[in-house]
């Protein structure tokens, strides 16, 4: 038998998070240590999994099977995909560069790090669980430490609403789901969770039709689709700094994911037979997100408005169900992933030192913190996607997905491409250049050595991977090829 | 040798590139040492292609030194590169002028090191569009290119002049220009970009020889509509991308502004070569991949760069700044490119009329010629044009007067490339726009005679530039004291000198270049 190395990753987290709460609280710095020890661990594993995964053969693989409730049919199934990999990837790298950015936190760190663990074990579960008893187990538990992290470490003016409404918004989401996927494990009459069997459960057409949106919209609140967006920016805002990047860098991607592997997977009809709603709401996320960052005075929420604009590109490729537009789906979440990562890390440093992110006031950051300017110049051009950066390498796709299906509405969603050019390039310019306001002058320091590598580490990655889309291409064109067949070939 | 000659295009191109990577590393106080990396890093591209233009084959058809490497197969795009006598030219003028503007920016003291590495990006991405022989690759460095010329314009643009926009707001105005530049040219560019995903979509390849011939062939129905109805849209969605880069009236509004703001190296880059990136366009792109469209409204197209021509030189006299009159100057000149485009597309594909092919070619040629030109005059009047500025801080033609005298030299040197840009002949502009007016002539006969009283105040305007700077009056106040102008310094004169000479050779004896453009053009559509 081969070295476990996916019940390794998910619970190594949960592992140091308890060797963390058992250190004397007063020894933060034996506590960053350990964290970061761990994270690192972590994103080893993560990486040796992405780059061993057989991507010419496909399908699961590393698969790890424990019995659990065997007579409710219940186990804990791990495996990835091509679909999987890189979202596991991903979520090693927002962990280790997470952990770098909060290595400042004062404020009880010990317990801080627990939390973020707790959910990054609940994050990589999501990822790699083939139950879906057992992905809904870490979907909650994913979830639940959000209201903590939010609730005590956040901004002090907005924390308790936002932590509030975030955590209602996804519970209610995730009870929705849940009653459709309980209504799957009757139907199927196979009783088992195993999403594998459930593939092949061969649903009735009026099943798929009804339990659809139940399944996908539940998980797809996280993902961040209109009208439920709006639990987002003010959860991103509110968040501290690393919790943030992990909000909007894996936990949206989470729901998407979900809402990929149990509504589209599972209930590929379904799928076929709400695409078209789906669309409409993800060019409203588009469109309308971009619009709305364009107004926005605060730094945050600027960010916070364009995920919900990035994300929908994320849905409008599922909801293409081609492969060249799933594929697109695939790149996106990865590389949203780590560019909103980068940005609310960035985002994070200005605040830290300036104490304010009201666009106005800010101004002539490019001085004392030119390697932050610098990402988020990247980042912003990311998200632009400027070619030869790993949005335009995700987006691309996407836009292909929709000329195949509809035409009109590529043309109606790329209107975005420069409204987001017009606020990222007018953010930059207020907060990092200009005359930098009199009484910011020598109160903004240096960026920790901590904080330079896990910047340089995000932009690295986006831009190889703009530069050589062979490195993710392949592994997410192996997992669509496995969705292409269970929508029977479309 | 021949890891050189077979790998030749990739050097060149990402060269620069490269050489930004290195400048990254060097220590920022270390100006000099910047400076000269980046000015000798600039030159190895310029003597690569000298040897590619040595070792080009003009009178092979097709395209040379071709590289292809797989780069993203998902969608069907490889990196594939290649160059005949139309990219050749102005790979040639690219490589040239950005040494030249490197060299012109020595007087930057302001975070040397940022701006070094952001012009040589500039330069690879410039000369990415020109090489590229695949559609996204070519869209790829298109936009490439907007980054960092964004940054040169609102980081080293010039510091002063305010812009009120509505309801009052106030806002620095290399910030609205650099702005309204970027911003401008990717809505621009997204027509461009869709019907390329069409495209893309439609034949499973953004390889442009492939899709020259499969596009072309394609009849019938597409998405519900008959093809040449979206052969038309799609031809618009080009035209309107390449026509805001070149720029033509009436999207040129970006062009003075950004002009007037950028630093000077920057502007020499952005006349010199920038706009040639939207003619190339239309030469590399729409001509060969919409005939029919062409042909079809060649008029309106004629009628827009007849507009660009005769605009261009009004407003090109009534302005009382030094760098914006320079900057309307290139509306005007790049009209006649286009005008020599309307014409070739008028004629159309495969006409029989001997005569009326002949006329075509020569427009066309014209136009490439025309092309190569406006980049050696218009580089240098921008080069003059911040000289001045440099020493006096203004810009306005009402402060200067009768500084011949104080600056013989500067005199002498502004008065031979201001007649270049008029078109006088023995210089080159005057080969490339007879070039053009001769062979739209016979084919838009009408047009070419609006265009041609154009031309007259081309003339009004440059020598109004002249007379309002060298000639008159003397302005005591550079005359005396700490103002006391003074002489064109041995730099700048090495800035202009390569500048001067191609100008008077290609004026004296434009077979050497015609011989290469005339080949490509003809093989083109």
């Amino acid at each position: 038998m081969q070295f476990p190395f996916l019940s390794v990753i998910v619970f190594t987290p949960m592992v140091a998070a308890l060797l963390i709460l058992m250190i004397n609280g007063e020894r933060k710095n034996e506590v960053r240590v350990t964290a970061l020890a761990a994270a690192t661990f972590a994103l080893m594993l993560s990486l040796w999994v992405y780059f061993t995964y057989d991507k010419a053969a496909g399908g699961y693989q590393f698969l790890e099977k424990y019995n659990w409730m065997p007579m409710f049919g219940i186990s804990l199934y791990l495996g990835v995909d091509g679909m999987s990999a890189p979202l596991v990837l991903l979520t090693g790298v927002v962990m280790f560069t997470g952990v770098l950015i909060s290595w400042g936190i004062d404020d009880r760190p010990r317990e801080f790090f627990a939390f973020l663990f707790i959910l990054a074990s609940g994050v990589f579960g999501v990822f790699i669980s083939l139950d879906l008893f057992m992905l809904f187990f870490f979907y909650e538990i994913a979830v639940f430490p959000m209201y903590l992290l939010i609730a005590i470490w956040g901004w002090i003016k907005t924390r308790e609403y936002a932590a509030m409404k975030l955590t209602l918004y996804l519970f209610i989401g995730s009870v929705v789901s849940l009653v459709g996927a309980l209504a799957m494990y009757w139907a199927s009459g196979l009783h088992t969770f195993d999403m594998l069997a459930l593939e092949h459960a061969n649903l009735s057409l009026a099943f798929q039709k009804l339990w659809f949106p139940f399944v996908f919209f539940g998980f797809a609140i996280l993902g961040g689709i209109f009208p439920f967006h709006n639990w987002s920016p003010d959860g991103h805002v509110a968040a501290p700094t690393a919790v943030s990047m992990f909000h909007a860098g894996v936990l949206m991607k989470l729901g998407a994911f979900a809402a990929l592997r149990v509504g589209i997977m599972l209930l590929p009809q379904g799928a076929k037979f709400w695409a078209p709603l789906i669309m409409g709401l993800a060019l409203v996320n588009i469109v309308y997100g971009a619009f709305i960052a364009m107004v926005q005075t605060d730094f945050k929420y600027i960010i916070g408005f364009s995920s919900v604009s990035h994300m929908g590109l994320v849905m409008m490729g599922f909801s293409t169900l081609t492969p060249i537009g799933m594929t697109g789906a695939g790149l996106q979440m990865f590389s949203h992933g780590v560019m909103t990562a980068l940005f609310f890390a960035a985002v994070g440093i200005v605040y830290d030192r300036a104490h304010t992110r009201d666009i106005p006031k800010l101004g002539g950051m490019v001085k004392p913190l030119p390697l932050v300017a610098i990402a988020f110049i990247i980042g912003g051009l990311v998200s632009m996607g400027m070619p030869g950066l790993s949005g335009f390498m995700a987006e691309f796709p996407i836009f292909m997905g929709i000329w195949e299906v509809r035409p009109i509405v590529a043309i109606i969603a790329a209107t975005s491409i420069v409204v987001t050019a017009a606020y990222i390039m007018l953010a930059i310019r207020r907060v990092f250049f200009g005359k930098m306001p009199a009484e910011f002058e020598g109160h903004i320091g240096a960026i920790r050595p901590q904080d330079k590598v896990a910047l340089v580490f995000l932009c690295v990655i986006m831009i190889s991977l703009g530069v050589i889309p062979a490195l993710m291409v392949p592994w997410v064109q192996s997992g669509v090829q496995h969705l292409v067949t269970l929508l029977g070939g479309a | 040798m021949d890891f050189l000659l077979s790998h030749l295009l990739t050097l060149i191109l990402f060269f620069p590139a490269l050489a930004a990577l290195v400048i990254l590393f060097l220590p920022s106080d270390e100006v000099r040492v910047i400076r000269w990396t980046a000015l000798v890093a600039s030159l190895i591209p310029l003597a690569l292609s000298v040897l590619l233009w040595t070792r080009f084959d003009s009178s092979a058809a097709g395209f040379q030194f071709v590289e292809q490497y797989p780069w993203y197969e998902a969608i069907h795009s490889t990196f594939h590169v290649g160059v005949d006598g139309l990219s050749l030219t102005m790979a040639l003028l690219t490589t040239l002028l950005t040494p030249i503007s490197i060299l012109a920016s020595f007087n930057i003291k302001d975070r040397v090191k940022a701006y070094m590495i952001l012009f040589l990006m500039l330069e690879t991405g410039m000369l990415g569009v020109f090489l590229a022989l695949d559609l996204l690759i070519f869209f790829v460095f298109w936009e490439i290119g907007l980054v960092p010329m964004y940054f040169l314009i609102n980081q080293w643009g010039s510091e002063k002049g305010v812009r009120t926009l509505w309801k009052g707001v106030k806002m620095q105005a290399r910030n609205y220009a650099s702005l309204k530049f970027m911003i401008y040219t990717m809505a621009g560019s997204l027509g461009l970009l869709l019907a390329i995903q069409m495209l893309g979509v439609l034949f499973q390849t953004y390889d442009l020889p492939s899709l020259y011939q499969r596009w072309n062939a394609l009849e019938g129905t597409l998405m519900g509509m008959p093809v040449a109805t979206v052969k038309t849209i799609a031809f618009w969605a080009f035209v309107v991308a390449f026509a805001i880069k070149v720029p033509v009236w009436p999207f040129h509004t970006w062009l003075p502004d950004a002009h007037t703001e950028a630093p000077t190296a920057g502007s020499m880059i952005l006349a010199g070569v920038l706009l040639k990136l939207g003619a190339y366009g239309f030469l590399r792109l729409v001509l060969p991949l919409y005939p029919a469209q062409a042909q079809q409204f060649a008029g309106a197209l004629a009628f827009l760069a007849v507009m660009a021509i005769v605009f261009g030189a009004f407003a090109s006299y009534g302005q009382t700044d030094f760098k914006r009159l320079v900057a309307y100057s290139s509306v005007n000149h790049m009209g006649f490119v286009l005008l020599g485009i309307a014409a070739a597309a008028k004629v159309g594909l495969n006409n029989s009329d001997f005569a009326l092919n002949l006329s075509k070619n020569i427009a066309l040629n014209g136009a490439v010629l025309q092309m190569f030109n406006h980049g050696l005059s218009a580089a240098g009047m921008f080069f003059l044009v911040g000289v001045i500025y440099e020493r006096t801080h203004t810009r306005n033609l009402n402060d200067f007067g009768g500084l011949f005298p104080l600056v013989p030299v500067y005199g002498a040197i502004l008065i031979i490339t201001s007649m270049a840009s008029l078109g006088l002949p023995g210089l080159n502009g005057f080969v490339s726009e007879f070039m053009v007016v001769r062979g739209a002539w016979p084919i838009l006969t009408i047009y070419t005679a609006i265009a041609m009283l154009g031309l007259l105040f081309t003339g009004a305007y440059i020598l109004k530039g002249i007379k309002q700077v060298l000639h008159g009056p003397l302005n005591e106040h550079w005359a005396h004291g700490e103002h006391r102008l003074t002489e064109i310094n041995a730099r700048e004169i090495i800035v202009m000198a390569p500048l001067m000479v191609l100008i008077l050779v290609i004026g004296i004896w434009p077979a050497w270049i015609l011989e290469v453009i005339n080949k490509a053009v003809m093989m083109l559509f």
